[in-house]
């Protein structure tokens, strides 16, 4: 057998080798530099290479070229295994504007008074001595930087990746820095380390179903690449037992890391045990990653074969809206609500997935069901983050006050804040002219045209039950007095941010009402990323 | 071309013992010992598949899991450790303070 030497494009994956490049260089800056100067490094480190990857990402986007006559554009890297296309790049820009966020909120020290939200040391034991030191001490895991970095460079290749190997390797690139990080709070640390165990034990349990499910559709095809699976699928090849319950088995894994019915267990836990900025990076950057991992898989390599897998999406849709919009009304945590409403949304996305797929199957004037998935993606993306940035702000004497009695008259003594939170709930009820308007009302149309009108009557019916438990929150927070007689420490209050976490705050205000109120521009710019290449 | 039924076979009788220990264990030392079982049932799907198709791709792919598999460890025992040494026990049952 010869071994041929692979080329690699490297001009066009310049984006994400700079990301996992940074986050190497992250690690050697932990183990050369002293203490002191570390926090600055990293900052600026990790910042600097987010914008750099960034910048190449929109150059990357410019440069791709027509394929398919002009239903797609981009190409295939790294001997096939990694495909920079027009959804790749719109997914990567996305995923990098957030993960900005993200740092900003890691990086925010100001509300914790003076140091940041994560464990001054992670190994040592919550209430001894050793603790205390590391908390007098001022001392802080910058980790967390390269951490980030990783995770971020795992979710750009998991949406990019053209077969199912890399598919797997991504998957796990993106999830092991997210279970430390979920385990590094500051506050709370039994919360947080219990939050970690239980995120790490389901989601390495679930990538072993994705693996298995890997293993056997390797045995259908013969071969891990889609396009390889997707030439199988057509002729019929192989062993479609094989095919059937592989498929299962990877979209189990898959709709565990989404967060989807009945695989959520893992998200209202995870959501409220770990660092809250590490939720906000979570829950918006993994969403964006794993639903374009998701829509690659079931529409290049499953897509002739439909007709096996929509009628289990549609059951999955169904039961995540039901799920998520029921269990969030009787939540008492504003954490743990707002979980249940990223699984609830997680439905509303997966109705965007039944669409239509292809550019060639529609009338004039519709948009295709990628299209309309991305641009949901963005929207719900930038309120979840600026709506956890708004969480970690809402304190009170033993940090951030989570339970909602605690948020009464809130929109009273910091109006600016309470109405950004709130501005975040109507986008993600849905409230014309928000950006949540705009993405549920183009998922919808998707899944009319592709005839799945039960999965749509559903999500009208779990909006309106989303749109109790978020208005919920506006009524609390700005119409009702905090109960008469709570000690003064006991009431949460604001505390003032650093420009990042601010900045973050407003950067998420300015897009979700810009995206609601014009949102052509951002359609434009799904609609321009095109089709997968197949 | 080779029978690999067998093969098949055994690697998800492999899989199916480690799904049920990973449900029914409570040890999270021994829940993740069957994570791993399932990770090498995958490995032996892959090689038998590789095997019957004539192509290297899954045995390159097993040799990528065993991989993630060490790289999975040492952050799962890490975690793990965290809760033990604050727990003073490595039940999954014990942890339980996030829930509703």
């Amino acid at each position: 057998m010869d071994f041929v030497k692979p080329t690699i494009e490297y001009a066009e994956l310049a984006p994400l080798l700079i990301v996992l490049g940074g986050a190497c260089l992250g690690v050697a800056v932990e183990a050369f530099l002293p203490r002191s100067p570390r926090r600055t490094v990293q900052l600026v480190l990790t910042s600097v290479v987010l914008l750099a990857a960034f910048a190449t990402t929109i150059w990357v986007a410019t440069d791709l070229a027509e394929v398919a006559g002009g239903a797609a554009r981009g190409l295939l890297t790294a001997e096939g295994t990694i495909v920079v296309d027009g959804p790749t790049v719109f997914l990567w820009g996305l995923v990098l504007l957030l993960s900005l966020g993200g740092v900003a909120l890691f990086a925010e020290r100001r509300v914790e008074g003076g140091v940041s939200a994560f464990a001054g040391q992670a190994a040592a034991l919550p209430g001894t001595e050793a603790e205390r030191e590391a908390s007098t001490r001022g001392w802080e895991h910058t980790e967390v930087y390269p951490l980030l970095l990783f995770a971020v460079g795992g979710m750009m290749l998991f949406p990019a990746s053209n077969d199912l190997l890399t598919m797997f390797v991504a998957l796990e690139v993106l999830s092991l820095p997210l279970y430390l990080l979920t385990g590094l709070a500051r506050r709370r640390r039994l919360l947080s380390q219990e939050a970690a165990l239980k995120y790490f034990l389901l989601g390495a349990f679930s990538s072993g179903f994705f693996l298995y499910g890997a293993a056997l559709v390797y045995g259908f095809a013969g071969s891990m690449q889609f396009t390889a699976i997707a030439e199988a699928v057509r002729n019929d090849t192989g062993n479609q037992a094989l095919l059937l319950v592989g498929m299962g088995l990877l979209a189990v894994g898959l709709l565990f890391k989404v967060g989807a019915a009945p695989f959520q267990g893992w998200t209202p836990d995870v959501y409220q045990g770990a660092p809250t900025a590490v939720t906000a990076f979570m829950s918006a950057a993994t969403k964006v990653a794993a639903f374009g991992a998701l829509l690659r898989l079931f529409y290049v390599a499953f897509g002739s074969d439909r007709w096996s897998w929509q009628p289990m999406m549609w059951a999955v849709a169904i039961l995540t809206m039901v799920v998520g919009a029921v269990v969030a009304v009787s939540q008492t945590d504003v954490k743990r609500m707002l979980a249940y409403s990223s699984v609830a949304h997680t439905g509303f996305i997966l109705t965007g997935v039944l669409g239509v797929q292809g550019a060639g199957e529609l009338a004039d004037g519709q948009i295709t069901s990628l299209q309309a998935v991305l641009f949901y993606l963005a929207a719900y993306g930038v309120a979840t983050l600026g709506a956890f940035a708004v969480v970690t702000l809402v304190r009170d004497s033993n940090g951030e006050a989570t339970h909602f009695d605690r948020w009464a008259g809130l929109g009273k003594r910091s109006p600016w804040l309470a109405g950004a939170f709130g501005l975040y709930l109507l986008s993600m009820a849905g409230i014309p002219l928000t950006a949540g308007f705009v993405g549920k009302w183009a998922v919808f149309t998707v899944a009319m045209s592709a005839g799945a009108w039960p999965v749509v009557l559903t999500a009208i019916a779990s909006s309106i039950v989303a749109i109790f438990f978020y208005v919920r929150y506006i009524r609390i927070m700005f119409f009702t007095e905090p109960h008469a007689g709570t000690p003064a420490g006991e009431v949460a209050s604001v505390t003032t941010p650093s420009l990042l976490t601010s900045a973050t705050i407003a950067a998420g205000v300015l897009a979700t009402v810009v995206i609601g109120v014009v949102p052509g521009p951002v359609l434009d710019l799904a609609a321009r990323a095109g089709d997968f290449i197949r | 071309m080779t029978d690999v039924t067998p093969y098949v076979v055994l690697s998800a009788i492999l899989f199916s013992i480690g799904a049920v220990g990973v449900l029914t264990r409570r040890n999270a030392i021994v829940v993740f010992m069957c994570v791993e079982l399932m990770l090498n049932a995958c490995n032996l799907a892959l090689v038998a598949f590789a095997k019957q198709h004539g192509n290297l791709d899954g045995q390159v792919a097993a040799f990528f899991v065993m991989v993630v598999a060490a790289a999975e460890v040492v952050v799962g025992l890490a975690i793990i450790m965290t809760i033990f040494r604050t727990r003073r026990s490595a039940s999954v049952d014990d942890a339980s303070l996030l829930k509703y």
